[in-house]
């Protein structure tokens, strides 16, 4: 299978089962609408003759020649041969937790998937010590032979129970230990509660840290309010300021959402990377599309075109030394993951499960509250194998979508919640998402192949 | 080549053969989380070899 696509100047070809990335001239874009293995030694003659009325006969020749090698050398059309790996590390040890260690939220962010904490539940909770130790406990002994875990806190507002994540990093620290584990932590806030105390903790103990906040201040407050309905920003970017500075920058990354508000949101990136900070990201609302601030279909063409202006923007900074990573563009062409990785991405319900304040585990963050996506309870240490499996075969071969998709080994199947959420089933793609998906890779691609032509 | 310039080294398919060792990092693609691509992440078995080649013997 083979993608290609023009975009600011280039002429790309992916080739998908190898993972190729070709810049191509016109003679060859065009050549690929019209030739396809198997080849011939030479071009057929109504394919010459078809070209030969824009470009000259011996380029045509050579351009068949090149595009016959490529094949031949295994970057072009290329087979398909990954479906055979879908069984390794199907029963894949766990690996990473999210601790929703407090339900409950300060703020009301108008687009709020937890529905303000509540996730499915009747009422918000808070995660006790007693609860955190025995998540520890199955993570620890569910990772197996795993070395590397991932504890990661969240919400509502993990520092909302700041003296129980204290408790069990410790916990988790001295326990790991023992166990001969690596355990690295993250923690995502929306700043209100940060103080000196709390920043240090972070910057002492966790690996990276996820900062919440929209961009400028009129777009963020907007949307993520107080109780009393006052934006956060003010608050927010103070103390994200601190604490990104106190870790020298790294291992933490500022995280917004866009809505229909802004979809001119390269603006709010903007503002962001000029209020200092240089990890990114910000992503599409994702919600029901009755909620007022939703993006649609209709919201499409002005999103794509909005990728654009950023993808060059960025691209412009980069080419003059400056510049900051914007998550969604940055992509490595030779030491990403492996495929075995690539054939199930995030590995909910695998790899990975969350836990709620009641110590009920969930395939993620996303489906807790759920009574159907319940897999078990850390309070006795049991796991339901059926559904581990189900999440385990949840990969780009099992979901019909994705077979044919160009973007699978970039994208992975996308996201099993967001596609149960909005379709009932966690292998049927969420489509909304995926145009989006697709659009940021071209871009993210088309920055690759633009740098690659400076040197 | 003329017509042609590829930009990457291409090597999907030996690291079907060499990876799923699972040690690099869970990766939620979610807006309300990590929210990046696979492809963004990087290889941790790479980024240890590469580390060890750099650092003195
Ligand atoms: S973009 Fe959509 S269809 Fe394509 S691989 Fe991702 S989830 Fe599947
Ligand atoms: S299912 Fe979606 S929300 Fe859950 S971990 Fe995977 S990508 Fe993230």
């Amino acid at each position: 299978m083979i993608h290609k696509y023009k975009l600011c100047g280039y002429n790309i070809v992916l080739d998908i089962n190898s993972g190729a990335v070709h810049v191509v001239d016109e003679l060859v874009y065009d050549m690929l609408d019209n030739i396809s293995p198997p080849f011939e030694a030479s071009c057929s003659e109504r394919v010459a003759n078809k070209l030969s009325r824009f470009y000259d006969k011996e380029e045509i020749i050579t351009c068949y020649e090149e595009i016959r090698k490529l094949h031949e050398s295994g970057t072009l059309f290329s087979e398909d041969d990954y479906e055979k790996f879908t069984e390794q590390s199907a029963d894949a040890p766990l690996k990473a937790m999210c601790l929703i260690v407090e339900q409950d939220c300060n703020l009301r962010c108008e687009y709020c998937f937890a529905e303000a904490g509540k996730y499915g539940f009747d009422e918000c909770a808070a995660m006790d010590f007693k609860v955190g130790k025995k998540a520890i406990d199955f993570l620890i002994k569910n990772s197996k032979e795993r070395k590397n875990l991932e504890i990661d806190f969240f919400g509502g507002e993990p520092l909302m129970n700041f003296e129980v994540v204290k408790k069990i990093t410790e916990y988790a620290r001295s326990k790991g230990k023992r166990a001969g584990k690596i355990i690295r932590f993250t923690l995502t806030t929306n700043g209100i509660l940060l103080d000196d105390e709390k920043i240090n903790f972070i910057n002492k103990e966790m690996s990276n840290v996820v900062l919440s906040l929209d961009g400028r201040k009129e777009t963020n407050d907007r949307v993520r309010k107080r109780l009393d309905g006052t934006g956060c920003y003010d608050k927010a970017i103070s103390e994200f300021k601190t604490l990104a500075d106190r870790r020298g920058h790294e291992n933490y990354y500022i995280r917004g959402t866009f809505t229909k508000y802004n979809l001119d949101f390269t603006s709010d990136v903007y503002h962001l990377y000029e209020q200092g900070f240089d990890q990114i990201s910000i992503e599409p609302v994702i919600g029901k599309p009755d909620m007022p601030c939703a993006v649609s279909d209709r919201d499409l063409p002005r999103i794509f075109s909005e990728y654009e202006i950023l993808a060059k923007r960025i691209l412009a900074d980069k080419k003059r030394g400056k510049g900051f990573n914007f998550f969604h563009f940055m992509l490595d062409l030779d030491q990403g993951p492996c495929a075995i990785k690539r054939l199930r991405g995030c590995g909910a319900g695998s790899e990975y499960v969350a836990v709620t304040p009641d110590g009920g585990i969930y395939p993620c963050h996303q489906f807790a509250g759920f009574p159907e996506y319940k897999m078990g309870s850390v309070l006795d240490g049991e796991m339901d194998k059926a559904l581990k499996k189900t999440f385990a075969g949840s990969h780009i071969y099992s979901k019909s979508d994705c077979v044919d998709c160009w973007a699978k080994f970039y994208c992975s199947g996308g996201c099993n919640a967001n596609n149960y959420i909005f379709n009932g089933d966690i292998r049927m793609p969420h489509r909304f998402s995926c145009l989006i998906q697709k659009k940021r890779l071209e871009c993210a691609i088309m920055m690759k192949a633009a740098l690659a032509d400076e040197v | 080549m003329k017509h042609v310039k590829t930009i990457n080294e291409a090597n999907l398919k030996e690291t079907a053969e060499t990876g799923g060792c699972g040690k690099c990092q869970a990766s939620c693609q979610s807006a309300c989380k990590t929210s990046c691509t696979v492809a963004n992440q990087k290889c941790e078995s790479k980024v240890q070899e590469n580390q060890k080649l750099k650092s003195p013997a």
